[in-house]
C-alpha cells in the first residue's frame, strides 16, 4: 500500500478494471443494460440529485464505460474522464459546457478536415464561433484573443501531415487569456504525449484511432485535467452557477477538481445524448491493454517507411516531424521522444495523378478515411477528408492536391516498403 | 504536512481509524453538499453528529442537531468543517478547547486556512483542507469510479458487492499521492495567487 507510481504498460492493463464483485470475472464484462435497478425511493432519489456514486441509465453511465474513463483518465494524467460516442461527439459535449450563443474558441488551423467542418458549419448555427490561428505562429492566438473567447483548441499532432504543436507556448497564451487549453490528443495517445503534463485542461481523444487500435469501433472520450478553476468570474456558468436542471447544485463547488468532466456528464451527455455502447467500450478497452506495444511499433514502422520515401526518386517531398529534416523535429523530440506517430504525408513529383495511381497500385494498404488501424491505410485528402474545403484552406491544412495521407500499421516493415516500392514503380 | 498534496496513506489512514465525525455546518437541505456528505458517511458506518446553532430541536437523518462543538459532551475523532474558509480559525479555535482533543480536523472541499491548521498541528492534531471525506472515501474504495473519477488506486482482488450501510476496504494499492501532478500544480498556483 506504498504511495509507489506503476508505469504507463501497467496503468494500460489496470487502471479502472478490477475482478468483478459479483461473479469474480477478470475480464471486464460488458454490462449490456440499457438501466439499473435502485435499492429503494431513497436511493433512487440521491442517484438522480447527484447525491450518491451509482448507476442509474446507460445514457448517463455504465460500469463498462466507467472503467474505460477511469483507464484513459490514468493514463493522460487527469482527474476523471467521459467516454462519448466518437470523437466529434466529445468534442460537442465539451464545448457546450464551455460557450454560450455568440462566444468565441479560437482552433489552430491544422486540424483533422472532420472537425474543421464541425467548426465552422454545424457549431456557427449553435452561435458557437470558432476564430482561426496558426500552430506556427504562436502570435497569431494572442491576436485572436477578445472578451467572448472561451477556449483554445489544437491538436497534439496535427492531421494530417503529423506536426507537432508546441502545447506549451499555447497553454501559456490560453492562461494568459483565463480559458482552457483543449487538446485532441488522439494521433500521439497518451503513450506518445500527455498533453496535461504539458499545460492542458482538456484532452479529447477519437477512441475509434489509436487507442482502440483495431479499426473495429468508434467511440470518443473527454478528460478533465483538473488544473481550471472555473469561478472566477461568472465566464463558465454551467460550472460555477446554481444549475436548475438538479435543484441548485453548483457543480465546482460539489466536485472540485473532477467537475468539468461531471459537467460533460450530467449536462452535457445526459441531454445532447451521445452516448458509447458498452460493447464498443468492451472493444477498445481491450485494445488499450496493448497500446504501448503497438504504438512503439506504429511509430518504428512510420519512421522506416518515411526514411524509404525521402530516399525515392519518385517523392517530391516527406512531412514526417521523425526525420531529422523536418521542420518539426525540434518539437518532436521535445514532446514525442519516443516517435513522432504514424501518421504523415508525402507528395508525389508526378502530382495529383501519381498520387491516384499509387492509392489504385497499392496491394497492401488499404485506402479508407480512417487511421490508427492496425492495418497500413491510405488516402488522398484533397478528394476526400478535406474534400469540402476551399483549396487556399486545403493547402493551409497541410491537404494539397498533391499531397497523400499514410497511417502506418503494425505490419512488417519490409513488407509495407516493398508494397509502396512496387506502386510507385508501376 | 504539506497541504498541497496528501500521500494516500494519510488520508487512508484517518479514514480507516476514525469512527465519530462532528459535522460543522451540516445542513438539512438535501441539495447541499454537507447533506449528502452527511448521508454517505452514516451509511458506510461513521458515527455523525451535526453541529449547526441554527437547526437545534431538529434532526439529519434521525441525529440530533447541537449548537457547538462543546455540547457534544463526549469524545469525537473527527471534526468536519463545512464552512469558507474565513469561518475555519473560530472552529479550531473551539476544537482546541475540547478534553480530549480530537484527532482530526477537516476543513471541506474550497476551504482553507492555513493558520488555523498550523495552530491544530502544533497540538498533534492531523489536518486535511480542501477535500471532501465522501469523496476521498469514494476514491480510496473506488466506489468513485462509477462516475468515471480516477481514483488512482489499483486492486486485484474480488471486492463485495458494495451495498447501503456497509463500510468497503480502503486497502487499494495507490498509483500516486494526493491528486494528479497537475491539479495538485494548479492548486498550488491559485493558492499562491490569493
Amino acid at each position: 500500500m506504498s504511495d509507489r507510481l506503476p508505469g504507463f504498460s501497467t496503468l494500460a492493463v489496470h487502471a479502472g478494471a478490477q475482478p468483478d464483485p459479483t461473479t469474480g470475472a477478470r475480464a471486464t464484462p460488458i454490462y449490456q443494460t440499457t438501466s439499473f435497478v435502485f435499492n429503494d425511493a431513497d436511493h433512487a432519489a440521491s442517484l438522480f440529485g447527484l447525491q450518491a456514486f451509482g448507476n442509474i441509465y446507460t445514457r448517463i453511465g455504465n460500469p463498462t464505460n466507467a472503467v474505460l474513463e477511469e483507464r484513459v483518465a490514468a493514463l493522460e494524467g487527469g482527474t476523471a474522464a467521459l467516454a462519448v460516442a466518437s470523437g466529434h461527439a466529445a468534442q460537442v459535449v465539451v464545448l457546450q459546457q464551455l460557450l454560450q450563443p455568440g462566444d468565441e474558441f479560437i482552433a489552430a488551423r491544422k486540424l483533422y478536415g472532420g472537425s474543421i467542418n464541425q467548426f465552422t458549419h454545424a457549431f456557427k448555427s449553435f452561435g458557437w464561433n470558432v476564430v482561426w490561428a496558426d500552430p506556427d505562429d504562436i502570435a497569431s492566438f494572442e491576436r485572436a484573443v477578445t472578451p467572448r473567447t472561451k477556449a483554445i483548441f489544437i491538436e497534439s499532432i496535427a492531421n494530417p501531415a503529423g506536426s507537432i504543436t508546441d502545447i506549451e507556448a499555447i497553454s501559456t497564451v490560453a492562461r494568459k487569456a483565463g480559458v482552457p487549453l483543449i487538446v485532441d490528443n488522439t494521433l500521439a495517445s497518451p503513450y506518445l504525449i500527455r498533453p496535461i503534463d504539458h499545460g492542458a485542461d482538456i484532452v479529447v481523444h477519437s477512441l475509434t484511432k489509436f487507442l482502440g487500435g483495431h479499426g473495429n469501433s468508434l467511440g470518443g472520450i473527454i478528460v478533465d485535467a483538473g488544473t481550471f478553476d472555473w469561478s472566477t468570474g461568472g465566464k463558465y456558468p454551467m460550472l460555477s452557477e446554481p444549475r436548475p436542471e438538479y435543484h441548485g447544485i453548483r457543480l465546482q463547488e460539489t466536485f472540485g477538481n473532477f467537475a468539468f468532466a461531471i459537467a460533460c456528464r450530467v449536462l452535457g451527455l445526459r441531454d445532447l445524448g451521445p452516448a458509447l455502447s458498452p460493447f464498443n467500450a468492451f472493444m477498445i478497452l481491450t485494445g488499450i491493454e496493448t497500446l504501448p506495444l503497438r504504438m512503439q511499433k506504429h511509430c518504428d514502422n512510420a519512421k522506416a517507411v518515411a526514411e524509404f520515401l525521402a530516399g525515392h526518386p519518385a517523392v517530391a517531398s516527406v512531412s514526417y516531424a521523425g526525420l531529422a529534416s523536418d521542420k518539426y523535429n525540434q518539437l518532436a523530440r521535445k514532446y514525442a521522444p519516443k516517435g513522432a506517430g504514424a501518421v504523415f504525408t508525402f507528395s508525389l513529383k508526378g502530382g495529383y495523378d501519381a498520387g491516384v495511381n499509387l492509392v489504385s497500385k497499392l496491394q497492401l494498404f488499404s485506402h479508407l478515411a480512417n487511421v490508427g488501424d492496425t492495418r497500413s491505410l491510405v488516402i488522398h485528402p484533397a478528394s476526400t477528408t478535406h474534400s469540402q474545403l476551399d483549396d487556399a484552406a486545403k493547402v493551409k491544412s497541410g491537404a494539397g492536391p498533391d499531397v497523400v495521407r499514410l497511417s502506418i500499421g503494425i505490419e512488417d516493415k519490409e513488407d509495407l516498403i516493398a508494397d509502396l516500392e512496387q506502386a510507385l514503380s508501376a | 504536512m504539506n497541504h498541497d498534496a496528501y500521500p494516500d496513506n494519510y488520508i487512508r489512514g484517518i479514514l480507516n481509524s476514525v469512527k465519530s465525525i462532528a459535522m460543522v455546518g451540516a445542513s438539512p437541505q438535501n441539495v447541499r453538499p454537507s447533506y449528502f456528505a452527511f448521508k454517505y458517511l452514516a451509511q458506510r458506518g461513521y458515527d455523525m453528529i451535526p453541529v449547526n446553532p441554527g437547526h437545534v430541536g431538529k434532526d439529519l437523518l434521525g441525529k440530533p442537531f447541537v449548537a457547538s462543538l462543546s455540547d457534544i459532551g463526549r469524545p469525537i475523532d473527527m471534526i468536519d468543517i463545512f464552512r469558507n474558509s474565513s469561518h475555519i480559525m473560530p472552529v479550531v479555535e473551539e476544537a482546541l478547547t475540547l478534553d480530549p482533543l480530537p484527532k482530526v480536523i477537516w476543513m471541506q472541499l474550497g476551504a482553507r486556512d492555513d493558520a488555523a491548521a498550523m495552530k491544530a498541528e502544533s497540538v498533534g492534531i492531523k489536518v486535511v483542507m480542501n477535500r471532501c471525506p465522501k469523496i476521498e472515501y469514494g476514491r480510496l474504495s473506488s466506489e468513485i469510479s462509477w462516475m468515471g473519477v480516477n481514483s488512482r488506486t489499483l486492486s486485484s482482488k474480488r471486492a463485495p458487492a458494495p451495498t447501503q450501510g456497509m463500510r468497503l476496504s480502503l486497502n487499494r494499492m495507490s498509483v500516486g499521492g494526493g491528486d494528479t501532478a497537475a491539479s495538485d500544480r494548479a492548486a498550488k498556483n491559485k493558492a499562491e495567487q490569493s
